[in-house]
């Protein structure tokens, strides 16, 4: 139980830390912020993998897991690309 | 590897999101920000392959592979004026994959296969049990519907579908789906093997999504798509407290925190609140106003030549871009038009309202593509008290934004939206196709103003042939 109350504070204190630190982004970069996000919020892709990787029998947790590392690879490789691709321009003048 | 060199990789890879988002406060550190948070997730990616619980990696490649592929082309060939689809996509697959990760974690511990801890339960015993499944059932509710409303979002976006429809019983009825979802949550914490009322969780979380999102228009996409944003962010947090992972619930709430804030950023532009973006329609409020008494015989039609005479001479000339000027991709043609103003002396700069456009930073990053300089695109507040000593304004795609009505009519739905005082300039020259309404579906007197030119056609068009009889 200990452990879910420091996740549980792990947690709250991101969200304001999350809060702080976004306000400071100036609106010129909030789209390239979206889809920074978007990529970030792939990190599910570490849940996903251990979903996928357990080696059971079961096929729907195989489709399931297999199918989260997908959407989250999407995420992840999109995201980044996309992002980078944005801020490139950003920076060329 | 061992677990707390594991959780010391995790927390390094947490830094790195957070170096990397702080990098975003300044377009100069940006791109290496962006790299910093993109180091972060492999250095998490690599840890996380190490794991013992991963014994057969054949899912795990095709999966990967798969995401790879699809989501290096579409980041590769999206076209700038795309970005809200693609980020609305992209949403969409981020509460797709919790949605994913939290089943298959659900039904492998149900199975046994890999139980928490050995006991009658195997979720764990007692208020444990409860808080792992109450994650999971929150995982599943959050990341459905972000799932199916960010596909309804990615749909209205390409404007395959232009009609905006409610499911039966509005507001009334998405409160009822939330009940009975969440009640389905406490039947599966009441009796884990349930696999029913799991299965009903992510079913109703469907629906929601579908629920939520249809009935919002092509106008208010900004809010729901940071929204959503959020709500992604949000389902990889609550994933996280599934599996006891630091790195999930740190980086899931640093997007679920920016999601929020530009949510409220956009409902502050728009002068409503989130309820009433969510549920309610524009206020009925006042007398319906006429079109034809706004406009009878009060508009001025005018020509590219006329605009570019009176540019000749413009000292200060202002464009005010709105989602029009993404429909029409007339970004490029009005970057020449400045270039040749800025080469006879004139000084140009870019208005940009919060929410023109259809996301938070759509007008920015088209104009970026054109390569304007950012320092030139300036926000509301700022450019506002400079309209009296501009020239020319030159109003492309934008509407709603630049209402005098939400500044001077108290009967009209839109008074108290903040908007650009562009009825300030000296001469206003609007580019559009006809004189329809905006989303608001409300006349625009600016239209009217004695001081205002309309040109109508199409802007990039338009604005190129006026950039042509300027050089001439």
């Amino acid at each position: 139980m200990d452990i879910m109350v420091l996740l549980l504070a792990l947690f709250v204190l991101s969200l304001f830390l999350g809060i702080e630190l976004i306000t400071k982004v100036p609106p010129t970069l909030h789209t390239p912020l979206m889809s920074g996000s978007n990529a970030i919020s792939g990190i599910t892709l570490v849940g996903a993998l251990v979903a996928a990787g357990t080696g059971g029998s079961d096929t729907l947790i195989n489709i399931l897991g297999c199918a989260a590392v997908a959407l989250a690879t999407i995420n992840v490789v999109g995201g980044f690309l996309v992002t980078n691709r944005m801020l490139a321009m950003f920076k060329k003048r | 590897m061992p677990a707390q060199l594991v959780n010391i990789l995790y927390l390094i890879s947490a830094v790195l999101f957070v170096l990397g988002i702080k990098g975003l406060t300044k377009p100069k550190t940006a791109v290496r920000g962006n790299m910093l948070s993109a180091t972060g997730m492999l250095i998490a990616v690599l840890v996380t392959l190490t794991d013992q619980q991963i014994v057969s990696y054949e899912y795990i490649i095709a999966g990967m592979l798969i995401g790879a592929s699809i989501g290096a082309i579409a980041a590769l060939r999206v076209q700038m004026t795309a970005m809200p689809e693609m980020v609305a996509l992209f949403n969409g697959f981020g509460g797709g994959a919790s949605l994913g990760l939290a089943s298959a974690t659900y039904l492998s511990i149900l199975d046994g296969a890999n139980a928490v801890v050995e006991s009658a339960n195997p979720f764990g015993e007692g208020i444990l049990g409860i808080v792992s499944l109450t994650s999971i059932g929150l995982t599943v509710l959050i990341g459905g519907l972000t799932l199916t409303g960010s596909l309804v979002a990615f749909v209205k976006l390409r404007e395959w579908m232009k009609s905006s429809f409610s499911l039966p019983g509005g507001p009334l009825a998405n409160a009822v789906l939330l009940l009975a979802a969440l009640g389905a949550i406490v039947a599966v914490c009441l009796d884990p093997s349930n696999t029913t009322a799991f299965w009903a969780i992510a079913a109703i979380a469907l629906v929601i999504g579908l629920s939520l999102v249809l009935p919002i228009g092509g106008a208010d996409m900004p809010v729901v798509i940071s929204l959503l944003n959020s709500y992604s962010g949000i389902a990889a947090a609550f994933a996280g407290f599934i599996l006891g992972n630091t790195v999930l619930i740190v980086s899931g709430s640093l997007v679920g925190a920016s999601g929020i804030i530009l949510t409220r950023i956009m409902c502050v532009a728009m002068n409503r609140s989130l309820l009433n973006v969510l549920f309610g329609r524009m206020a009925e409020g006042g007398e319906a106003v006429d079109a034809d008494e706004v406009y009878g015989g009060k508009v001025k039609s005018t020509s590219s030549d006329e605009v570019a005479m009176l540019l000749e001479t413009a000292q200060r000339v202002v464009v005010v871009p709105g989602y029009g000027m993404a429909v029409a991709q007339a970004q490029h043609a009005v970057r020449e038009l400045a270039d040749v103003l800025e080469e006879r002396g004139a000084e140009v700069e870019y208005a940009i309202h919060p929410v023109a456009g259809r996301m938070p930073g759509h007008m920015n990053v088209l104009l970026a593509e054109a390569e304007v300089e950012y320092d030139k695109l300036v926000e509301m507040e700022t450019i506002n008290p400079t309209f009296e000593q501009t020239d020319v304004a030159i109003v492309i795609g934008a509407n709603d934004v630049t209402n005098p009505m939400a500044r001077e009519d108290k009967g009209s739905p839109i008074y108290g939206m903040p908007i650009l005082h562009v009825d300030k300039a000296k001469t206003v020259v609007i580019v559009k196709r006809s004189l329809s309404p905006g989303f608001a579906g409300l006349p625009n007197p600016l239209f009217a103003m004695d001081h205002s030119l309309m040109l109508f056609g199409d802007g990039k068009k338009a604005i190129h042939e006026v950039t042509q009889s300027l050089k001439e």
